[in-house]
């Protein structure tokens, strides 16, 4: 595309062989993990009427949250390529499994329900269409087996990232988790947080909230918390070449945390002395944001000054969010976004910041 | 450039500044141990007394938790905790932007001070004592 033909006819949809780095396949359910137990869980869970696994705040079975395609989302990978991939004409799409697995306490259940999930995701999805990935699901409450079912993937690099939550277990930073960070770095997993809350603690410091609108946009302090956590309890630093990508969270907030941090740091240094370099490097290095909300301002003229406050166009992946609802179709080009960066957030953004992914050109 | 007297040298505790006045200048000078230095008193952040700010040897780590302190020294704002280096007057976090002006100092004996190009503004030099010569 030239300069002409981009000022001639603004951009409108993703670029061909786009990569979409955040797509939500709908829960499985008992009957789909069953042949993926092992005896004892096969029995255990219709024992405890286990069936749903639906998050408290992702809950697809009631209307308002209800998506495209029956309450439960995208039934199967059929149904996917024929709504999403094939219109949009991309040429990788990343599974995001977002359930209520992560809510789960006991954490060989956890473990159990990560795995079999995970060989679910395999099997009906992974091995339906070779356009698609996933990130892999993995049990938060039991770090030593998150790390063995990471390292049992390590050769299927259909899988790109492990996912947690932007209000799960804990802060992700916290060093119970390191054994999880150490395999997935060392496997080229990218580090995926999803929004979401398991309410293990009041999602504000002052408590509950009452309507579903203060949820939604609480969403983005869960995510902030969780960079902050990570930057100064010292991931960052321990684990440089994991990119950590915040799905879902709107890009537009970052530059505040960003800025704010980078400004702190130089008189709290001391006590994180293993951040050397200005926070806002750091995460421009190592953050990156799916597009899809975007939480841009009014404006679509103001688009570009709002990339230059959050760092870079390197930091921003395309992504369409299916099936959840958002005001235009998927596959449409935001217009807040120019045109000059599209090739790179379509496609080489995602290449840079998964190791694992593979795309035939 | 000249060289002047500003304090006896039993007149700063170790580890702690003093506010000198040399020239229009507002400088702080510190009593390192085994030695002393001084900077410009302005923080550059908000503008409080270095000369109030704590001396420390400067906090780093291999990784995180592995912290070592090494022998630079620093002082700290006493409002935000700016750190600046008391050789460069530089600061880590910024070093080519955030500085304070560093300037050299040396002890003399008093009875060297009759004698040699020192300038005393505000107080009689005792032959017997040491003093603090700070270079503006």
């Amino acid at each position: 595309m030239t300069e002409t033909d981009t000022l001639e006819r603004p951009l409108t949809k993703v670029l061909p062989g786009a990569i979409d780095c955040d797509i939500h396949p709908r829960s499985p359910k008992l009957d789909d993990l069953m042949p993926h137990l092992d005896a004892y869980w096969r029995d255990m869970l219709p024992e405890r009427d286990i069936d749903r696994l639906e998050l408290t705040t992702m809950p697809t079975s009631i209307g308002s949250w209800a998506l495209p395609g029956g309450t439960d989302g995208v039934q199967d990978a059929a149904s996917l390529g024929k709504s999403l991939l094939d219109p949009t004409g991309v040429s990788a799409g990343i599974l995001n499994l977002v359930n209520g697995v992560q809510a789960l306490y006991d954490p060989y259940m956890s473990t159990a329900i990560c795995q079999a999930t995970n060989r679910w995701l395999a099997s009906d999805w992974l091995d339906r269409d070779p356009r698609l990935r996933a990130g892999l699901v993995i049990p938060f409450r039991n770090p030593e087996a998150a790390a063995e079912e990471i390292n049992r993937y390590r050769d299927d690099k259909r899988f790109v990232q492990i996912i947690a939550l932007a209000m799960g277990e804990a802060p992700l930073g916290r060093r119970d988790f390191w054994p999880i960070y150490r395999a997935a770095a060392e496997a080229g997993f990218a580090l995926n947080i999803q929004p979401g809350s398991i309410y293990r603690a009041s999602p504000t410091q002052s408590g509950y909230l009452s309507s579903l609108v203060e949820e939604q946009v609480h969403q983005t302090q869960g995510f902030a918390s969780q960079i902050a956590s990570l930057l100064a309890e010292g991931v960052f630093t321990e684990f440089p070449e994991m990119k950590t990508v915040l799905a879902g969270s709107g890009a537009g907030w970052l530059f505040g945390l960003s800025w704010r941090m980078a400004k702190d740091w130089r008189g709290a240094r001391v006590e994180v002395p293993w951040i050397k370099d200005s926070p806002d490097d750091i995460i421009a290095r190592q953050v990156r944001m799916t597009i899809r909300p975007l939480d841009a301002p009014p404006d679509p003229a103001d688009g570009a000054e709002l990339i230059d406050c959050i760092g870079s166009p390197d930091m921003l992946l395309y992504s369409s969010d299916y099936p959840r609802a958002h005001p235009d179709a998927p596959g449409t080009w935001p217009a807040e976004i120019p045109a000059e960066y599209a090739a790179q957030i379509c496609k080489a953004n995602a290449l840079a910041t998964y190791p694992r992914l593979e795309v035939t050109p | 450039m000249g060289k002047h007297v500003v304090c006896r040298v039993d007149e700063i505790d170790i580890k702690m500044g003093k506010l000198v006045h040399v020239e229009g200048r507002d400088i702080a000078v510190f009593n390192l141990g085994d030695r002393f230095a001084a900077v410009s008193n302005k923080c550059p952040h908000e503008g409080a007394d270095l000369c109030a700010g704590k001396v420390f040897g400067f906090p780093e780590a291999d990784g995180p938790g592995c912290y070592r302190v090494s022998d630079r020294l620093m002082v700290r704002c006493p409002w935000h905790g700016w750190e600046f280096d008391l050789e460069t007057g530089r600061s880590y976090v910024d070093p080519n932007r955030v500085r304070v002006k560093p300037f050299d100092v040396s002890v003399s004996d008093g009875a060297g001070l009759a004698e040699g190009p020192y300038q005393v503004e505000t107080f009689e030099v005792e032959t017997d004592g040491k003093y603090v010569i700070v270079e503006v």
